[in-house]
């Protein structure tokens, strides 16, 4: 039954093998499994006659990819493959960059619901600023592999929980340990902004917890706000303390605080503060906030970002919204809405990438968050960077990831199609310039059970 | 007082909107013009025109004449596909578990339909027309399901759809067993706690209803010679059980693993009756020969996996696997929002298993009806069915595709222009009722109002989904 495909896989390595001269590459290179100990090699690697999809650029309609030790080291359509260089022949395929999903918490949770054991989502208590995501990724989850074989090179994993969760890291979706995934180590701080009637902008507490009237409401937010201001504050004054003691070792010597420590990169604004936030209020609550504390502010959700987008324009708040697939916040919300708001920031100028907002299962399903806000009014130009270039932009590593551009990690995806449609294979894979095999635990089951008879 | 006055106008207003909606009459006749049809059954046809009359299919070809006061729409660019079954919903359900009792046959659906549901009218604009409206998993044995047709704006018995085979949920594992309902001190846990316990609970559910039929079987027999014998008491929760055994109840199964599967069926064949469908079913595709052996079909989600322990093992090629196993197999939402974007999960099996695009369509329209017995009215573009269709801006498997409109025996139930045009009229009307005093913020001190939910929502523990 799966005849065509393996024809069309066969004619394809065969036509690898008559047109290279050099060292050939087929399907079968890279990573096969979802555990193994030592990473595919780096190399050089030429991917020929492919329709290249630059995304900061005009695409290439027949180009070549160079990819040498990890980089991208040449794209254009003009451009020599290096001698020795492992070839691809891409004629029919397209290449495109990673996806970037800057919303999940890949790698902290294995199975939400009986098996507390494999969940790392959530501290205790309402502040955890030193609780850092990077600590808890495991590069063995099965949800790393099933996401990456999709086309999702990288992922923002954030912990939960609280007021101050805790600090999130991007990655990428291959290495033995954690610091191999890394690309930001430690990439955001990560707060619920405060929600109005209950509980953090993550969603705990909800409905119940809401006090008898507005004015006990609105007391127990600003108390809230009130809290993490104090400890933003306690953090700069640390922070100028210890390096007051640094240069002058005359000062009295601050006791160290591991608490605090770990917030004075965000409160000098050098490292982004990432708001969950849904609503209208909280929205901009978590802006004048972060204007206030001078933090460098993303929003993560941003359900109502639509409503708030003067605002996030003038401040140049960028979003990264996870609700496209929700269901509309009202009642009388259009039907639409949510598919529309990527459409509605991009018209009011305002930045924003689109994730799924998932813990990990759902992840490879990027592709169709961004598709249907193409179905909803979003170029499909845009739709294609709001999951590479922009949140790469976003993230500020747009130096690094996020188009296929010299010089970026090479994080590289050959498709038989476009790339956001789902019936678009996935035909190559290169994470950090290494050639990733196209194995998950989902196709590993799927082999061992589809010939049962 | 007076706010509660202006309340109720408020949700008259609200409502008489929606009359308004669903009394624009039907034209007898509606003709789409020189569109892509995607029939289904009789592959996909180019350029042709497909006529509706008096809610039926009345013709698909070209070039077809239309009376002239028939609706003619544009279909150039455009495809036409049937309406979009979903096997498995919780949709306009007001409450969903009766979960004091493992065994709950005696309760329906039919008695909760909640008409107004929003979500219905979002469905709607994602081309779904018919839902498979089940009960909780909560119980081993649950309540029966009641089949609709989505006329959102009706009155709940216009939505029931007529010659649906009647149906009733079943549902082992996790949920079940309440393996997320800690213990508490002093509190007996329900029976059943393991798979071992809901075979027995099902047994012996079973076990009653053959002889609580023999005694029916026995009395009717024995009536005719004797006025005088006195009628067996009647029992609603066997009834429901006897008809399964009778072969007049489709039985839809919420399970996750192999054995448990496979211990449905052995139970089923023991008492001589069908399993019509395996819901949700992950690990169908280690057993999948056993459930096309026993003629069961399957109604599945397209990737959603690992949201709990019987979930680790899905996978997205399940679809593929049973399909060519000889499973009759659909693709369901359990999700309002997921319903939304039915078109999607189906195309998931082409990318993931190599199903044919004939063969993922049949995933959201023909298998489903064949699954709730009502195959000989919708889930195909065939002269004679109910019309029920929609037509969508893009072949229905691109990402990029959106519905344009939707249509229920005909009666245009969802249309985006119309939609559209409609919102500036609803935003004037929603800002006259902000200015109402009760709806305006309240003064400090005062209450704030609790936002109003749509439907209850008791399905917390025995959730079907993360």
């Amino acid at each position: 039954m799966n005849l065509p495909t393996r024809f069309a896989n066969l004619a394809l390595v065969m036509s690898i093998c008559m047109i290279c001269g050099q060292t050939l590459l087929g399907q079968q290179i890279g990573n096969p499994t979802t555990q193994q100990g030592v990473l595919p090699p780096r190399g050089v690697f030429a991917i020929r006659n492919a329709r290249i999809v630059t995304v900061s650029g005009p695409d290439i309609e027949n180009g070549t990819v160079v990819i040498r030790d990890g980089k991208i080291e040449a794209v254009g359509a003009a451009v020599n493959v290096p001698p020795g260089a492992q070839t691809i022949d891409g004629r029919g395929l397209s290449v495109y960059p990673g996806m970037i999903d800057a919303g999940t918490n890949m790698g902290l949770v294995e199975v939400p619901q009986g098996a507390n054991g494999t969940v790392d989502l959530s501290e205790v208590g309402d502040f955890n600023p030193n609780a850092k995501a990077i600590t808890a990724v495991n590069p063995y989850s099965a949800h790393v592999a099933v996401t990456r074989v999709e086309g999702i090179t990288n992922t923002v994993t954030a912990p939960t929980g609280g007021l101050i969760s805790g600090q999130a890291t991007l990655i990428n979706l291959l290495g033995t340990a954690p610091k191999e995934m890394a690309v930001v180590p430690h990439a955001a701080l990560v707060i619920n902004y405060p929600r109005i009637g209950g509980g953090g902008g993550g969603g705990f507490g909800g409905f119940q917890q809401q006090p008898a009237n507005l004015t006990e409401t609105l007391d127990a937010n600003a108390r809230q706000v009130e809290q993490i201001r104090k400890m933003l504050r306690d953090a700069e004054a640390y922070g100028r303390a210890r390096d007051a003691y640094a240069k002058d070792r005359s000062l009295p010597r601050p006791d160290q605080n591991i608490v605090l420590e770990s917030l004075v990169p965000y409160v000098r604004g050098e490292q982004p503060v990432i708001f969950r936030a849904e609503r209208e209020p909280e929205i901009r609550g978590a802006i004048r906030f972060a204007e206030e504390m001078k933090l460098k502010p993303i929003i993560l959700g941003g359900n109502d970002a639509w409503k708030v987008s003067s605002l996030l324009k003038e401040k140049n708040v960028p979003v990264i919204l996870t609700g496209v697939f929700s269901l509309p916040v009202r009642e009388d919300d259009p039907y639409d809405t949510l598919y529309e708001t990527p459409a509605k920031l991009q018209q009011a100028g305002v930045r924003f990438a689109i994730s799924t907002g998932d813990s990990g299962p759902e992840v490879r399903n990027l592709a169709q968050y961004a598709g249907m806000a193409a179905a909803y009014g979003l170029s499909k130009t845009d739709a294609l960077k709001a999951v590479t270039l922009y949140p790469a932009q976003i993230m500020n590593v747009a130096d690094r990831l996020g188009s296929i551009d010299a010089g970026k990690i090479a994080n590289l995806v050959v498709t038989d199609g476009d790339l956001l449609e789902i019936r678009t294979r996935i035909r190559y894979l290169f994470i950090d310039g290494r050639p990733v095999g196209l194995t998950s635990r989902h196709t590993e089951l799927n082999d061992a059970f589809k010939n049962r008879k | 007082m007076t706010k509660k006055l202006i309340l109720m106008i408020v949700a008259l207003v609200g409502f008489m909107g929606s009359v308004a909606q669903a009394q624009r009459v039907a034209p007898q006749e509606t003709l789409i013009r020189n569109a892509t049809v995607l029939t289904v059954t009789r592959g996909t046809l180019q350029n042709t025109d497909v006529l509706l009359r008096n809610g039926k299919i009345a013709g698909i070809g070209k070039n077809l004449n239309a009376s002239s006061n028939a609706r003619v729409i544009d279909g150039t660019g455009k495809y036409v596909m049937p309406g979009i079954i979903d096997c498995h919903s919780h949709s306009m359900l007001d409450t969903i578990n009766e979960g004091t009792l493992a065994v709950t046959s005696m309760v329906r659906t039919e008695d909760v339909l909640n008409p107004t549901d929003v979500d219905l009218y979002r469905a709607l604009a994602g081309g779904v027309t018919t839902l498979n409206l089940l009960h909780g998993s909560a119980n081993p044995i649950g309540g029966l399901n009641s089949v609709v047709k989505v006329k959102y704006g009706r009155p709940a018995t216009e939505f029931l759809f007529p010659g649906a085979m009647p149906g009733i949920k079943f549902a082992l594992g996790e949920n079940v067993k309440r393996s997320s309902t800690p213990n508490q001190p002093g509190v007996t846990r329900r029976y059943p706690n393991t798979r071992m316990g809901v075979e027995e609970t099902i047994r012996d559910a079973f076990v009653r209803a053959r002889d609580y039929k023999r005694a029916w079987d026995e009395y009717r027999a024995a009536v005719g010679k004797d006025k005088n014998l006195v009628p067996p008491r009647r029992d609603l929760q066997l009834e429901p059980l006897v008809e399964i055994l009778e072969g007049k109840r489709y039985v839809h199964a919420h399970c996750y693993i192999a054995s448990e599967i496979l211990m449905l069926i052995n139970l089923a064949d023991e008492f001589g009756f069908k399993i019509k469908t395996f819901q949700h079913v992950l690990e169908g595709y280690k057993v999948a020969k056993e459930i096309a052996a026993h003629g069961a079909g399957a109604s599945i989600f397209a990737d959603s996996w690992s949201y709990k322990i019987e979930a680790y093992d899905a996978i997205p090629y399940n679809a593929a696997i049973m399909t060519r196993a000889g499973v009759v197999v659909s693709m369901n939402s359990d999700s309002d929002e997921r319903a939304r974007r039915l078109n999607i999960e189906a195309a998931k099996a082409m990318h993931w298993g190599d199903l044919t695009e004939e063969q993922a369509l049949r995933l959201i329209t023909l298998n489903p009806a064949i699954q709730l017995g009502v195959q000989d009215r919708v889930g195909s573009i065939e002269v004679g069915k109910d019309a029920d269709l929609a037509i969508w801006d893009g072949h229905p498997f691109s990402v990029y595709s959106r519905v344009d409109t939707t249509f229920v025996d005909g009666v245009v139930f969802f249309d985006r222009q119309q939609d559209l045009t409609r919102r500036s009229e609803l935003a004037k009307e929603r800002a006259t009722l902000e200015q109402a005093e009760p709806n305006r913020p309240p003064a400090p001190g005062q209450s704030p109002q609790r936002p109003r939910r749509p439907r209850t929502q008791d399905d917390t523990i025995e959730e079907e989904q993360p």
